[in-house]
């Protein structure tokens, strides 16, 4: 049942990275990509990461792809693609992709995680709460890194301003 | 419980796709979304090893690698659009000032 589950959402997960790449419409990609991430945040709520399902629609799905489709449409039809310059280009492009996949596939073994199993067992996750379990690990031991986003996000939000205002 | 290995099998062939998309396509918007299918595959990697470990820090990491994205989109889309009204195009090829 859940191998059904994580074959058929895996399966709309790549149809939608597909999409992403061979659409010719910047609007198809994105709509794509939404689909992807959907799927991925249906991944995450089987891999008991609830909290992080939820952020995964809100901030990607919503905030971060309203952003993308605003600067398509701003952009508008002119944003077209021109002819391939490089000859062969595509053809390298999925052989290089295929020998990357060959390569992920080769390591890809459970014997690749050699760290010993930590205390977050499902049901401690359960009964203690995803939320609250992350939000104290993220304020006591990752709480250096957490304070240094939001640095990363000021300097964001004023290169997006200098960037995008046309006079200083 | 799905064995990890298929995660991380999942994860590796999202990650092959946005990457030949990056190499594929010259319209800089769709190079940018491939860049977020990479990221994407990349926090299910995290959770999956995560749960497989039994540990949480995955998930932290992921909500931290969830703020670089959201500022690096902030950026990157008003690099794209001060490129779109100096050059008139977000087609990567023909934006070749730098090129030799």
């Amino acid at each position: 049942m859940e191998l059904a589950l994580f074959l058929s959402v895996g399966a709309i997960a790549i149809l939608g990275a597909v999409g992403v790449v061979t659409l010719r419409n910047a609007v198809h990609s994105a709509l794509s990509l939404i689909t992807n991430m959907v799927a991925l945040a249906v991944l995450f709520l089987m891999l008991n990461a609830q909290f992080v399902a939820i952020v995964q629609i809100i901030v990607y799905a919503g905030a971060v792809m309203v952003l993308f489709l605003f600067v398509i449409m701003l952009l508008g039809e002119k944003a077209q693609e021109s002819r391939e310059r490089l000859p062969g280009q595509r053809v390298f492009a999925i052989a290089l992709g295929a020998l990357l996949l060959a390569e992920i596939i080769y390591v890809a073994q459970p014997n690749l995680l050699p760290g010993l199993p930590g205390k977050a067992t499902t049901d401690m996750v359960a009964q203690g709460g995803n939320v609250q379990l992350v939000g104290r690990l993220l304020l006591s031991d990752y709480v250096f890194p957490f304070e240094l986003t939001s640095v990363l996000l000021l300097v964001a939000i004023v290169g997006a301003v200098v960037l995008a205002k046309r006079k200083l | 419980m799905v064995p990890v290995s298929y995660y991380l099998i999942l994860s590796g062939i999202l990650f092959t796709i946005g990457t030949v998309g990056i190499l594929v396509r010259r319209n800089a918007l769709v190079i940018f979304m491939s860049i977020e299918v990479m990221l994407n595959a990349v926090n299910l990697t995290f959770l999956a090893a995560g749960r497989y470990l039994n540990s949480l820090d995955g998930q932290v990491i992921v909500l931290l690698v969830l703020t670089v994205a959201a500022a690096e989109v902030a950026v990157g889309l008003a690099l794209i659009v001060a490129i779109f009204r100096s050059r008139g195009t977000t087609d990567v090829d023909e934006v070749n000032l730098l090129k030799w």
